[in-house]
């Protein structure tokens, strides 16, 4: 690549190799970083999306007795896996209105993952009827381990992207002298200018946000990257559980005794929980070995006020319902790492502090998006010939197209994809995620063959008419349309369909912003050359 | 082959130092959550203390490899730091 000059580091000023790392380590990952930035945004409102993609399943005015849920559930749990080692359920909230559990598959099941796992109406205990879908969940799980590649490597994927992360935020500190003034300086119409006072401002004010979800994120799978300690500590599982239990709420399963035992009553467990820690602040009820005399559950707190993941919960003998121990504190390195954790998922807040989160988190959005834009403005006026610029600068400036504006228009299929496909259908869960990568790679195939500029404006306003009609298509294929749900006060199904609106009008702005701005090399024609730091690119989004 | 000489001299420690950062920095990483066994706490403590911390190392390892002014300085440091490392993680192992 013909930028040299960037690259080379040795015998320079700590700030400009700082500012060579910064652009680099932002840079080389940085699709990556941003589709990770973007998705794990919108999943602060996971839940609220699940619920707006299974329209079927009335909204929860009020949360229900969780304890007669759990029993309902476990009952239930019965009848589709008996004699599984091991169940989990979670228990609705004000934000789910259906119950989520999964359980262990005996091993050898032909094409099994060694696990089931299915979504349940509180009120009748049976499995939800309504369409097919990950819901919400999709977004969540893209956010860390991607898809169509092993879990494992997905995780160590987001993990390097992280890290990567982490070094262009320590570094593009540093190279910043003057951080706290710039953040007050915006040089607005000033091509390059402007986009750098961009970044700055949406980097320097979250600046402690970013930092905080970056590290954290990375504290959330630390166990994956750094698995050494571990290894050279625990020689044997009895202290290898010591560990895990300063983690989670799971209980280790010992050995079956063989005797048939049916589980004591959990609505009775869970009546327990609820007296210590609140009506509807429980979250989960783990089994192991339900039907067995030697069953445990484990009920465990709720994620609701208290900023920390670390595990808290009561364990029950099964069969007699006896409670054998409460656990409410970990050690000190356990609870750091919890709280950690819980500021990263950010599930501990109420629905103001979620909004917190959203914001700054798209704000971090923005900052890796208008940093990838960046590096083609700044190159941009440097072409030798603007016309035809190198091959490295051609591929960057597409691939921003597709993973920006690309990654909106995919984002929002998906959820066309939703209200569009017939249910019921085979795999349609999987047909909607299949969609959103087919509508993606559509998007690189039309960046890679139109002209860069014209792309960034069609793809913008692809994504803006699609997020605008969206409530529309909401409003004709269901019994939820928006005046209803305003009506009915359905803050879920509103503030979809309103957000959507917002995200149409700022897909808009920047489309009709990008499509102002003029290409160099028209500049160069119409003008001489009085001014070329004022021109902007033609790409333009963040 | 002159010029291939050339284009190493010119690249070589920059390929030195990206490998010191990536690599070297993790094992830096990995080597200072095994020391921390040595330190008076319990296993499961220790062994989350190193993992929380690795990863501040690790970026502060890629920022010394790239703020040093040469290459050869800059795995020199990671030398000095990952010996004594080592020699902690040795003795717990």
């Amino acid at each position: 690549m013909k930028t040299d000059n960037d690259v080379q580091v040795a015998g320079r000023g700590i700030r400009q190799s700082m500012s060579s790392l910064h652009t680099w380590a932002g840079l080389l990952l940085g699709w990556i970083l941003y589709a990770m930035f973007l998705t794990g945004t919108v999943s602060y409102f996971k839940d609220e999306l699940s619920q707006w993609m299974r329209p079927e399943l009335p909204r929860l005015s009020q949360i229900p007795d969780q304890a007669v849920v759990a029993q309902r559930i476990a009952d239930e749990l019965s009848d589709i896996a008996p004699g599984t080692s091991q169940w989990s359920i979670r228990l609705p909230d004000a934000r789910n209105n259906s119950v989520y559990a999964f359980w262990r598959t005996p091993a050898g099941n032909p094409g099994g993952r060694g696990f089931g796992e299915a979504n349940f109406d509180p009120a009748t205990g049976q499995r939800v009827t309504s369409r097919g879908t990950l819901g919400g969940e999709f977004f969540y799980r893209f956010h860390f381990q991607f898809h169509y590649m092993p879990v494992v490597w997905g995780r160590w994927l987001a993990g390097a992207a992280a890290m990567f992360m982490l070094v262009a935020i320590v570094s593009g500190v540093i190279t910043h002298k003057k951080i706290f003034v710039d953040f007050f300086t915006f040089r607005w119409g000033k091509g390059q200018r402007s986009w750098l006072d961009a970044h700055n401002a949406f980097s320097v004010f979250g600046l402690p946000f970013h930092f905080m979800i970056t590290y954290t994120g990375l504290v959330t799978m630390m166990a994956l990257y750094m698995p050494w300690g571990e290894r050279v500590a625990f020689k044997n599982p009895a202290e290898q559980q010591q560990l895990n239990a300063e983690l989670s709420a799971f209980i280790q399963p010992g050995k079956p005794s063989g005797q048939k035992v049916p589980l004591a009553s959990v609505e009775d467990m869970v009546r327990q929980a609820q007296e210590r820690w609140g009506r509807d602040n429980v979250g989960r009820v783990n089994a192991v070995h339900p039907g067995d005399a030697a069953a445990r559950v484990a009920v465990t707190r709720g994620e609701a006020g208290r900023v920390s993941m670390s595990p808290q919960y009561m364990e029950f003998e099964g069969t007699t319902g006896k409670l054998l121990a409460v656990r409410e504190d970990v050690g000190a390195a356990a609870e750091t790492r919890g709280v950690l954790y819980a500021l990263h998922l950010g599930r501990f807040g109420d629905t103001v502090t979620r909004w917190l989160y959203f914001l700054v988190s798209f704000m971090g959005t923005a900052m890796v998006g208008s940093g990838l834009v960046m590096w083609t403005v700044k190159r941009r006026q440097k072409l030798p010939d603007p016309d035809r610029p190198y091959f490295g600068f051609r591929l960057v400036e597409r691939l921003n197209i597709a993973s920006i504006a690309g990654l909106s228009i995919a984002m929002t299929a998906f959820l066309w994809a939703n209200r569009l496909l017939p249910h019921p259908l085979e795999g349609r869960a999987n047909w909607e995620i299949d969609l959103f990568f087919i509508v993606w790679a559509f998007t690189l195939l039309h960046a890679l063959v139109r002209p860069a500029k014209s792309a960034w404006v069609e793809q913008l306003w692809a994504a803006s008419a699609l997020l605008f009609l969206l409530p529309v298509l909401n409003a004709v294929t269901t019994q939820r349309p928006l005046w209803h749900s305003l009506a009915e006060g359905d803050w879920v199904f509103a503030g979809v369909d309103i957000m959507c609106w917002a995200l149409a009008a700022l897909h808009a702005v920047l489309a009709i912003r990008t499509a102002r701005q003029e290409t160099r090399s028209q500049f160069r024609r119409k003008t001489s050359r009085e001014a070329p730091t004022a021109v902007a690119s033609g790409g333009a989004a963040g | 082959m002159n010029a291939l000489i050339h284009r190493l001299r010119a690249t070589g420690p920059l390929i030195s130092r990206i490998v010191a950062a990536l690599f070297g920095g993790y094992a830096v990483a990995a080597l200072s959550s095994v020391a921390v066994l040595a330190l008076p706490m319990t296993k499961p403590q220790a062994v989350l203390t190193g993992m929380l911390a690795s990863f501040a190392i690790y970026a502060g390892a890629v920022i010394w490899v790239f703020a040093v002014r040469s290459a050869l300085k800059a795995w020199a440091g990671l030398i000095v730091v990952a010996v004594p490392l080592s020699l902690a993680a040795w003795s717990v192992s």
